[in-house]
């Protein structure tokens, strides 16, 4: 799950990180009084939405006076922001996030994440900061920092001193930084954080270090022992079609193409969209119905397939193993039957009682293709979709 | 021959709700020695002729099983593992799906000074066709053979299986890594076994986008496997970068992860890769051939 800015730097206040002061607004009517009360000659209007290149796509903006932050906040707010990470489309802007300007003499990078050879997580930091760091790790990885996090004990405080001191800090700012990377540590082992990143973390011209930006994604595996996240959560931000799969425990990921898919099991869900490819087609999504298969999932993901208007044909691809082909088949039909398919669907079922699977599907008197195997369904289908 | 099961382990089920009762019923009947269940608070009792046990412990004591099979809920599930660990069990197989990341980094660390094998967790278990079925997998498209296979995948490794077995290329052993970020053996400690078990003539390693397990597995194929053939399919190859393909580990994530980095590595290796999912077996069969 991912939160916004504003929402992952109230976090980082409760862990002792320090944070520009910030007023967060729905409204235009709030974005002047958001400037009286920060009080300062320079501020800061930020789109809150959960995708980077924010600043790149026009989505921060410094303003001199409270007429500039609200002529700024009018031109974004209730508006699609663009960026690398949006797609062509943009997402709606809903809020702002409104900023006092400070002075900032150098910028840093600091992240925390598992790292998934080291099989813990790892704090990373680097004086490059404010670019994009993978960059960054191609380039001059001697550039960044790396200091594994002791899974039960957290930082400690000699690798937390020896980040500062890698980045250049020094006298208290070292020690304000050293502090804020132990917060950091125990703010991600508090909520399960998959990441926590502060680009740029900044030391100010009067010696102060802050999080000039903050992002943090939480593991959603975890969430269930983190009630109070909930809150936290925007649906506005997430894929309506990926929430709604979500909510009847399908795994379903949109994609660019016009062959839907449906697969029972993730590996062999991107294998079809993997061969659809070979075979010269375009998958339009990931759909991952589980082992199972059941009639109500089955119907559930027909019903999101079919809500994509580019879909031009659909490709079941089902490898029974516990749960019976002929089963299946079943769950097939009567997912057919409670939608209503105006395109070409193609089945191909394989494993146990494949045979009575098949033979069902033909007895049906409805029109699906059958395929004998994985290349002969993806070709059938991409032929379908012309 | 195989490797880490067969014939002889004798398993205890730990967590016996309704999937776990389906799935051991399914094992035993395959002829896998379910010798003991645990839950808590049913010790004393029995299962279908099974002896349940209050703690893992208690049953390695009276039943001397060796290796664990593990439904036990998400929430609960690494306590679970642990729990199997101390109790001195060798292989602990995890199907469990959707278990914390950062419980199962504490799990890594408490794991490390223990001799305990893990599989999993959110895999589909081990199975050495012929021996012993100890996870979800459908016993019956295996063959007795010497091709090993080790695959992040649960349905695709059935896949996998099917063709081979279709082709009449039996398995030694197939093991299904699991699909998350952090896991237990990983490509690299079940090629160890592999190149070391007589039994087994060549690998099909089904690998997919997150993570560099399989590039780690290049390197070592590289450098200690270069007698035995080795078939690989990445799945993801189509994937978007930034989103996650229903397994938890299955992401590109800051550039890292790419399929296609995968497919360079492991060809650098002399490993056969193949595009299409549906070459794995004839892949293999060729690879037999020569």
């Amino acid at each position: 799950m991912k939160i916004h800015e504003y929402q992952a730097k109230r976090l980082f206040a409760d862990f002792g990180i320090p944070t520009p002061r910030g007023v967060v607004c729905r409204t235009l009517d709030e974005v002047g009084p958001a400037w009286d009360e920060l009080g300062k000659d320079l501020c800061v209007v930020k789109a809150q939405i959960h995708a980077g290149g924010r600043g790149k796509g026009g989505g921060v903006q410094l303003a001199r006076s409270g007429e500039q932050a609200v002529e700024h906040a009018a031109a974004m707010l209730g508006k699609p922001l663009v960026t690398h990470q949006t797609g062509p489309e943009g997402r709606i802007v809903r809020r702002l996030l409104v900023e006092e300007g400070l002075q900032i003499r150098k910028e840093f990078y600091v992240a925390l994440a598992v790292d998934r050879s080291l099989n813990q997580p790892v704090l990373i930091a680097s004086a490059e900061g404010g670019v994009e760091i993978e960059e960054v790790a191609r380039e001059r990885p001697e550039a960044i920092l790396h200091e594994p996090v002791d899974p039960r004990e957290g930082l400690f405080p000699f690798q937390a001193r020896a980040l500062a001191s890698g980045l250049g800090l020094e006298g208290d700012a070292a020690t304000e930084a050293a502090k804020l990377f132990q917060g950091l540590a125990r703010l991600f082992a508090t909520f399960d954080c998959s990441l926590a990143e502060i680009n740029p973390l900044v030391l100010l011209e009067d010696g102060r270090v802050v999080a000039l930006d903050g992002k943090i994604n939480f593991d959603d595996n975890a969430l269930f022992r983190h009630k109070e996240l909930q809150e936290l959560r925007d649906r506005d931000e997430e894929d309506a079609a990926e929430a709604r799969a979500a909510e009847h425990n399908l795994s379903y990921v949109q994609l660019d193409g016009n062959i839907g898919c449906m697969v029972n099991g993730a590996g062999l869900a991107m294998a079809t969209m993997d061969i659809i490819k070979v075979h010269g087609g375009e998958p339009d999504n990931f759909l991952d119905v589980g082992g199972g298969a059941s009639v109500e999932r089955v119907t559930e993901a027909f019903k999101i397939i079919l809500e994509e208007e580019n879909v031009r044909a659909i490709l079941v691809n089902i490898f029974g193993g516990i749960v019976k082909c002929d089963l299946i088949a079943e769950g097939i039909l009567a997912g057919v039957q409670a939608v209503e398919l105006k395109v070409p669907l193609i089945v191909r079922l394989e494993g146990t009682n494949v045979e009575r699977g098949r033979q069902l599907l033909r007895d049906s008197g409805l029109t699906i293709r059958t395929a004998t195997d994985m290349s002969d369904a993806a070709s059938q289908a991409v032929e379908a979709a012309g | 021959m195989s490797i880490l099961v067969g014939k002889h382990s004798r398993v205890v089920v730990q967590g016996l709700g309704a999937a776990g009762k389906f799935h051991a019923s399914q094992c035993r009947e395959y002829g896998t020695q379910i010798v003991a269940a645990t839950k808590p608070g049913a010790g004393g009792s029995e299962w279908e002729g099974i002896p349940i046990f209050d703690t893992v412990r208690a049953a390695r004591a009276a039943t001397g099983a060796d290796t664990s099979l593990i439904f036990v809920p998400a929430p609960y599930a690494a306590d679970a593992i642990r729990e199997a660990a101390d109790a001195g069990i060798g292989l602990a197989v995890a199907i469990t799906e959707g278990i914390p990341v950062l419980d199962m980094v504490r799990l890594k660390a408490y794991l490390a000074d223990k001799s305990t094998r893990l599989i999993g967790p959110n895999c589909p278990g081990i199975m050495t066709p012929g021996g012993a079925k100890i996870g979800i997998m459908p016993g019956y498209i295996h063959k007795p053979g010497s091709v090993g296979v080790i695959s992040r995948s649960g349905t695709l490794t059935y896949e996998a299986v099917w063709q081979l077995s279709e082709r009449d290329i039996g398995q030694s052993t197939c093991i299904g890594i699991g699909g998350d970020p952090v896991q237990g053996m990983n490509f690299v400690d079940c090629l160890e076994l592999f190149a070391a078990d007589d039994g087994t003539a060549a690998v099909v390693l089904i690998g997919e986008i997150g993570g560099s397990a399989e590039e780690e597995a290049a390197a070592w194929i590289r450098e200690h496997m270069p007698h035995k053939p080795v078939v690989a399919f990445i799945a993801g190859a189509t994937a978007p970068p930034g989103k996650r393909m229903g397994h938890a580990g299955a992401i590109i994530a800051g550039g890292s992860g790419k399929a296609e980095d995968k497919q360079a590595a492991l060809r650098d290796a002399g490993v056969t890769v193949v595009d299409s999912p549906a070459e794995i077996g004839s892949a293999m069969a060729q690879e037999l051939a020569h």
